[in-house]
């Protein structure tokens, strides 16, 4: 391809030109260089989704695993201590490798496109995220497979985890395996934010931004305040096994509850990043599906900010059997179940907007009725254990086991597997299988129901969690082997989504740019978008730009096709402020992440290793940022 | 999809300082992650206070004089800082690359300094939970303070550069000293915490 000119304006050049100059400025390199250097937030967000669900897939094996064990009593499938390493495994790598990622990761995708953007603020942090997401989850699995994996349970408490009972380097690679999750985490919450706030089309003031781009806005603040608690926890436990620190040591002054504090003060949160951004996804797919725009717009975006500061004031209903003072109790119970309020507002206004609308039941609106229908059992649950006599009875219990799942698997991955196949076509050009995704609907819901729902029984009967078998005379054997079957169902509809999924990629129908006639900018490029996102940017004056002017999009010129241009507009009114450029393709994100690992493994064995590893993470940083002889430099 | 042009961007900048810049904003946000970590660094210290029968455990109080001078250089440093990213906002490029030497040098001078006050802590990491969480503050303090003046000393050198003289790196020198006057703010409450709470 032909160099493109200096100082050459989208303006001067005819459509089909302008597109080939886009294309050149934006373009990825192909071969080993494009797939180390990317900077394109689309192909890093699919790595990203790509690898987290490859993560869910190995999650649910070990959950098949312990259903295995578990279907009988005394039974004989897994050793106890490989018992302690799959739940470990299994509530780690689901929470840290899986849910957080990919929903940070569909942001990463759909953020800047929703915006009306050309890339992601800061797009070489974002391919940094994600070399050390991968890094802190193949650490987690190469131990795995060494027999070293965690066993202390997915929140790690002391003093099992600490230096006196915790032998080995089984609890340093869960702490260290925090650290990569929460730095790629962190990383993305920042070009987030600075996305959302900065780069947004012109005329897309704050009460016009989609309320998928406000979930995740708010997640990304959660994720922010709340992520340094579990990075100073982790850190303080690699320091007590390592160099003798006392944090948590009671004989020298340091306290057990105060790891629980500090893992919840993070850990009650986290629930709230995982399930933030599938709010926002219920949203777009319900406005779509339901044909009118989201019901009661202001007190969804509350909603969410409300949620948001809540989730910091609950953490301590995770304690409540640890003996704190009543009024602490009294205070925590109030606030989580306060929750349940900005919860209701949004069910409620989802409710009033399919009402009112004329639904259509595609895939993408199943999968989010069976979110609401199961998000409402959990919730109530949820409000159940906030009540501490009722916590006290069912504490460490398969109720809790129940109710968490209730609200993760169908408060997250439901409308995230709807946000799958709601967004499919727009990822890769392809529909995916309206039947097969029915299949696959009914059977995650009814397997999923099947398999959970009894865990309450079980938890009222006082099954405890994290047990690797059982004896005959409990009362539990028959609804586990029950739980154990209906597993299989669940399993059977993950089975058909991910057939459906990888063979849509090659044979499915081709997708239009806007197949589900949906009103939101990611819609307005093609299918899947070129690297340049639009070839012009848009100019937004209403909530539902694509159904405001329906075939045609309202767009600004002006910018320069030889340098990777995007538009800087104001916080609050979007008003265009800098034609900014956007940076090209680098390989020191991949260093800057190989140095980063080195360094955070090898500080598991000695302490020394963050000194001598701080000089090649330097050098990878200084590399990056040294500027180069592009036209993005210039000013 | 149809387009219809609304609007002319050809006259915008190309680069913009301050709440324009998206690397402002970054800072802003680093800067929110890394005080939430200081603040939840505190309040494990006034929690395991809080639960000592005394404070400090078994050690005596820390010495005042080298966190105290390192106190008073970073606040003498904030008025160079100052004057620094005033003249990056000129474009004034000399003296800027003056302002540059001058906070490479300040960075340095608290960073020595600060090499005293480990010792007059007066107390071991793996002493007691006491020293474990006074190091704790005054590591992750540091480790802020080295990261700066890393920053720092690379921007200094890039100043002299034929790359230096770009509007580009007086946003880059702005943003820098923004950071720095970050540091020096959160040395304040941790420097109270260290030295004064046990004295209160």
């Amino acid at each position: 391809m032909s160099e493109v000119k200096p100082d050459t304006r989208d303006s001067e050049l005819a459509p089909p030109a302008l597109a080939a100059a886009l294309a050149e400025t934006w373009r990825t390199p192909v071969g080993l260089w494009g797939v180390l250097a990317a900077v394109d937030h689309k192909i890093i967000a699919r790595r990203y989704i790509v690898t987290a669900f490859a993560f869910l897939a190995l999650g649910g094996v070990l959950a098949l695993l312990m259903r295995l064990q578990l279907a009988q009593p005394e039974a004989r499938v897994l050793s106890p201590d490989r018992y302690n390493q799959i739940f470990t495994m299994h509530g780690t790598n689901m929470m840290f490798l899986f849910a957080v990622p990919v929903m940070e990761a569909m942001g990463v995708y759909l953020v800047p496109l929703m915006v009306g953007t050309r890339n992601i603020a800061f797009p070489r942090l974002n391919a940094f995220s994600y070399w050390i997401f991968l890094a802190g989850g193949a650490l987690l699995w190469i131990a795995f497979v060494l027999d070293m994996a965690p066993d202390v349970g997915w929140f790690a408490y002391v003093p099992l985890s600490g230096p006196q009972y915790g032998a080995g380097k089984r609890a340093d690679i869960w702490a260290q395996m925090i650290t990569f999750t929460e730095i790629a985490a962190l990383a993305v919450a920042v070009e987030i934010v600075v996305t959302v706030l900065k780069q947004r089309a012109p005329g897309m003031s704050l009460d016009r931004i989609p309320l998928f781009v406000w979930s995740m806005l708010v997640t990304s603040f959660v994720v922010i305040m709340a992520m340094p608690a579990i990075v100073f926890a982790s850190t303080s436990l690699i320091l007590d096994r390592l160099v003798g620190t006392h944090f948590f040591n009671p004989a020298e002054g340091g306290d057990v509850l105060l790891w629980q504090h500090l893992f919840w003060f993070f850990g009650h949160p986290e629930v709230y990043i995982i399930f933030l951004p599938a709010v926002g996804m219920v949203s777009a797919i319900i406005e779509t599906f339901a044909r009118r725009p989201v019901f009661g717009y202001l007190a969804m975006v509350m909603a969410l900010i409300a949620t948001s500061i809540l989730a910091f004031g609950l953490w301590v209903h995770h304690m409540f059997v640890t003996g704190l003072p009543r009024l602490g109790q009294s205070f925590f119970t109030a606030s989580s179940m306060s929750i349940a309020i900005p919860a209701g507002v949004q069910v409620f206004c989802w409710l009033a907007t399919l009402w009112d609308g004329a639904p259509v039941f595609r895939t993408p609106l199943l999968f989010v009725i069976g979110f609401i229908v199961t998000f409402v059992i959990g919730g109530l649950t949820g409000v159940m254990v906030a009540s501490v006599p009722f916590d006290t009875q069912v504490h460490d219990t398969y109720f809790v086991v129940a109710h968490f799942h209730y609200v993760l698997i169908g408060g997250a991955v439901f409308p995230l597997l709807g946000g799958i196949y709601y967004w499919f076509p727009k990822i890769t050009g392809r529909m995916m299988s309206e039947t097969l995704g029915k299949c696959s609907f009914w059977l995650i819901f009814v397997g999923f129901n099947l398999t959970f729902f009894p865990m309450h029984i079980l938890g009222l009967a006082g099954m405890p969690r994290r047990i690797y078998t059982y004896q005959p005379d409990m009362p539990w054997y028959g609804l586990n082997m029950f739980v154990s079957i209906s597993s299989l169902v669940l399993v059977a509809g993950f089975l058909v989504f991910f057939i459906d999924a990888i063979r849509s990629t090659r044979v499915g129908v081709s997708a239009a740019e806007n197949p589900w006639d949906a009103p939101t900018l990611e819609w307005a490029t093609a299918s899947p978008p070129p690297s340049y996102n639009f070839a012009e940017i848009p100019v937004v004056n209403g909530l539902s730009p694509l159904w405001d002017q329906p075939g045609c999009l309202m767009v600004a010129s002006g910018l320069r096709t030889d340098r990777r241009e995007l538009i800087v507009s104001t916080v609050a009114a979007a008003k265009p402020q800098v034609r900014e450029a956007s940076p090209r393709d680098s390989i020191w994100p991949f260093w800057a992440a190989v140095a980063t690992t080195v360094m955070l493994i090898g500080s598991i064995f000695t302490p020394w290793a963050v000194v001598w590893g701080s000089v090649p993470v330097a050098i990878a940083l200084i590399g990056w940022f040294w500027p180069k002889a592009t036209p993005e430099d210039e000013s | 999809m149809k387009t219809r042009v609304v609007a002319d961007f050809s006259g915008l900048p190309i680069h913009g300082f301050r709440s324009a810049s998206v690397t402002w904003w970054g800072t802003l946000a680093f800067m929110l992650i890394e005080a939430t970590g200081f603040a939840l660094v505190i309040a494990v210290y006034l929690y395991l206070m809080n639960l000592a029968a005394i404070w400090p455990i078994d050690a005596p109080k820390p010495n005042l004089l080298p966190g105290t001078l390192v106190t008073v250089i970073l606040l003498v440093s904030a008025i160079p800082n100052y004057l620094t990213s005033r003249w990056a906002e000129r474009e004034d490029f000399r003296r800027i690359r003056i302002g540059m030497v001058l906070m490479s040098v300040l960075g340095t001078v608290p960073l020595a300094v600060r090499a005293f006050e480990f010792p007059a802590l007066n107390v071991n990491w793996d002493s007691n939970a006491y020293g474990s969480v006074v190091w704790a503050l005054l590591g992750l303090h540091t480790a802020h303070l080295i990261t700066d003046l890393v920053d720092t000393l690379v921007l200094a050198a890039l100043m002299f550069t034929r790359k230096g003289d770009n509007v580009r790196r007086f946003g880059d020198v702005q943003d820098n000293a923004m950071y720095w006057n970050f540091v020096v703010v959160t040395w304040l409450p941790i420097y109270g915490c260290i030295y004064w709470i046990p004295r209160l």
